[in-house]
């Protein structure tokens, strides 16, 4: 075969080889959506992040805002930093309440922003005052277990 | 600059602890064709992989343009095989080239002559070699003489000073190998090159060599210009030259008395 | 009895031997052809002219493989998923177990049964005919001429083609998925945009594919060059090649997939 039609097959390769890759970021992975730009970090502290990972969805009124940067346990106040990066689109005031929510029963948890009253906007490297710990399935069922199980005692010494 | 190209010197090589040669001395004056003769299997292909640096010997040394080859780093290895063409015994052209390729090959991996220039040379070379109107084939379109012919152009691509030929007229018709006879002497002539040529065939040989090695068991058994071997007593030569089948190279491999390997039975 | 018993220990730790040593001789010809590798790279053409051979050629059997492989995977995926009342889950299913396994895994296995087997033979004729002998004698080196330039063709070809096949299978499974089996189109995409993420699965896919084309390549190569210069030594090296291409990619993959999840 001569050198050029050669080149051609092997440019039409790469260069489909190439769109594929492109297109499996764009198409079937979440490149565009996980595309933050510029962010700014704050922390916040839990006694409990249930399932919570690195690289989980922050929502605020069900938009990405950011994602969860860094998780680590801090010994001296027993409790989970967790670092978020929010695009510095997106600012939130110093009431803010920072919950750990599942999407759906069993799927992934996020951290949710629910906006506070404050004047006063978070800046790089602030903390998020008020928190809520991930709701864990297993403390909901032993909780409701046992609030059966004392009904049921009530009734019968009734 | 002395008037030996190449010299080995008491060269003893092992191939997988068998020894194969065994102290062996030759001389290769310049401007001469060289034969080194001698029964199959008796190592002759190895000493021109000695001699291009493909292998290193044992104990002694093969000293090309007065310099030691085994001793030379890759590098200087690699150089002093620019100087060197060998001719393999089926040509070994590369078969995902044509014919052009193949001889434009060694002038495109070491000049960077324009390919203009190229191409004047491979015509130039495939000319020598009668098969001008062959560069368009690919190898496997070439008859056994031909690809040999081809091989041969490639071979002398880079006017080399020596040029080794392993076995080159095996496997040839008498015509192709008539052909063959002739280019090797012309070429050897025009290019002013030294030649040695392995092979176990006599009377070709004989018609074209000037200087006759012949090698047996690891060691040069006789050695003389062709008249003075024609000529011979030696047992050896004698048998070789006119093609005996019984002499001191046995018929039979080594065995025990026929006689008594019979009455022995297959009761071992 | 003993003797016989001795001679067989004898046997295995002869071949355990046998097996290390030529480990030890693929590396260090890995190791020399990366060294030598800078010819096949400042001229460019002669790598290109074995992603000819290498990639484009392989092209349609992976492409064909891919489109069956994903319509295999929404088939399957449907009927379990379904069960579970999940079926719209069906694109998830099909591009995770493409782009983080089947994509990198298949598309080796196939590259060493089309591309590897197909360098083995070619390298161990050239040998066998002497033509790798013949360049050494025209000073020229045979690994940085023959073996580098095809060993940088495969480790290029190998992560398009897995990419292709990803994609390819993904539209197989996404032709089962939507027009046979009637599932949203949109779920499909957005549930699948959801949950496969570019750095942990599409990333460590091109990685896996990545270090599969350096094993798979270097392996062929290694096999053709070391193999005995006769044609039974030559079909030989070339199930070698397919043997052990198969285990180093599936072995790959646990230690690669192990690190990427640990």
């Amino acid at each position: 075969m001569d050198r050029t039609t050669l080149d051609l097959w092997v440019g039409i390769f790469v260069a489909a080889g190439v769109a594929a890759l492109v297109g499996l970021s764009m198409k079937v992975g979440n490149l565009t959506s996980s595309n933050l730009g510029v962010t700014y970090s704050l922390h916040a502290d839990y006694e409990n992040i249930g399932g919570l990972k690195v690289r989980a969805p922050v929502k605020s009124a069900g938009v990405v805002v950011g994602r969860v940067a860094d998780i680590h346990f801090d010994d001296t106040t027993k409790a989970a930093v967790v670092t978020v990066n929010i695009d510095t689109r997106y600012h939130f005031d110093k009431d803010t309440i920072a919950p750990i929510y599942t999407s759906g029963l069993l799927g992934e948890q996020f951290i949710s922003l629910l906006p506070g009253g404050s004047d006063e906007n978070l800046k790089n490297g602030d903390k998020i005052g008020k928190v809520q710990n991930a709701l864990v399935l297993e403390d909901m069922i032993g909780k409701f277990l046992t609030s059966k199980a004392s009904e049921t005692n009530d009734k019968k010494a009734e | 600059m002395s008037d030996t190209i190449v010299e080995i010197n008491n060269l003893s090589f092992a191939y997988n602890s068998r020894l194969l040669h065994k102290g062996i001395n030759m001389r290769f004056p310049r401007g001469k064709v060289v034969a080194i003769m001698g029964g199959s299997g008796s190592g002759k292909t190895t000493l021109l992989r000695l001699i291009g640096g493909q292998l290193a010997p044992s104990e002694g040394e093969v000293r090309v343009d007065g310099r030691v080859v085994h001793q030379q780093s890759r590098d200087e290895v690699y150089r002093m095989r620019r100087k060197m063409g060998m001719l393999f015994q089926f040509g070994a052209l590369f078969t995902d080239l044509s014919v052009f390729d193949n001889v434009a090959f060694p002038m495109r991996e070491h000049t960077s002559l324009p390919e203009s220039i190229i191409r004047d040379l491979v015509l130039l070379k495939l000319n020598a070699v009668g098969l001008r109107g062959a560069r368009d084939l690919m190898p496997a379109e070439l008859s056994g003489g031909m690809a040999r012919r081809v091989a041969l152009a490639r071979t002398v691509a880079l006017d080399p000073a020596i040029i080794m030929y392993d076995e080159p007229f095996a496997g040839l018709d008498p015509i192709s190998m008539g052909v063959i006879v002739n280019l090797i002497r012309n070429l050897n002539d025009a290019l002013g090159a030294t030649s040695i040529v392995v092979t176990h065939d006599v009377h070709e040989t004989f018609s074209f060599v000037d200087y006759v090695y012949f090698v047996s068991n690891g060691v040069v058994v006789a050695e003389g210009t062709p008249d003075d071997l024609r000529a011979s007593e030696m047992p050896f030569v004698h048998q070789f030259v006119h093609g005996e089948a019984d002499g001191p190279v046995p018929f039979h491999y080594a065995a025990p008395d026929y006689r008594q390997d019979m009455l022995r039975g297959v009761n071992v | 009895m003993f003797d016989r018993m001795n001679r067989g220990l004898r046997n295995i730790g002869h071949r355990f031997i046998d097996r290390i040593w030529r480990l030890g001789s693929a590396s260090r010809f890995f190791f020399y052809t990366l060294a030598l590798s800078g010819e096949s790279l400042r001229r460019f053409h002669l790598t290109v002219r074995e992603i000819y051979f290498t990639g484009v050629l392989s092209l349609i059997i992976m492409l064909v493989s891919a489109l069956f492989v994903g319509m295999v995977l929404g088939l399957q995926g449907y009927n379990t998923l379904q069960k579970y009342g999940s079926s719209d889950a069906i694109g998830v299913l099909v591009a995770l177990s493409l782009v983080r396994e089947l994509g990198p895994v298949v598309t080796a296995l196939l590259f060493a049964g089309r591309a590897g087997t197909a360098i083995t033979a070619e390298i161990g004729l050239m040998k066998a005919t002497e033509q790798l002998s013949a360049m050494e004698m025209m000073a020229v080196n045979p690994i940085a001429r023959v073996v580098a330039p095809r060993f940088w063709a495969g480790v290029i070809s190998m992560p398009l083609l897995a990419a292709l096949f990803s994609m390819m299978g993904v539209f197989g499974g996404y032709l089962v998925a939507v027009p046979l089996l009637g599932i949203d189109d949109g779920a499909f995409w957005s549930q699948m945009q959801a949950s496969v993420d570019f750095r942990e699965d599409i990333v460590n896919g091109v990685i896996k594919s990545f270090v599969f084309g350096i094993a798979c390549t270097i392996i062929a190569l290694f096999e053709g060059y070391d193999a005995p210069p006769t044609a039974e030594g030559v079909s030989r090296a070339t199930t070698r090649t397919v043997v052990n291409s198969s285990l180093a990619v599936l072995g790959l993959d646990f230690v690669l997939t192990s690190f990427m999840i640990g």
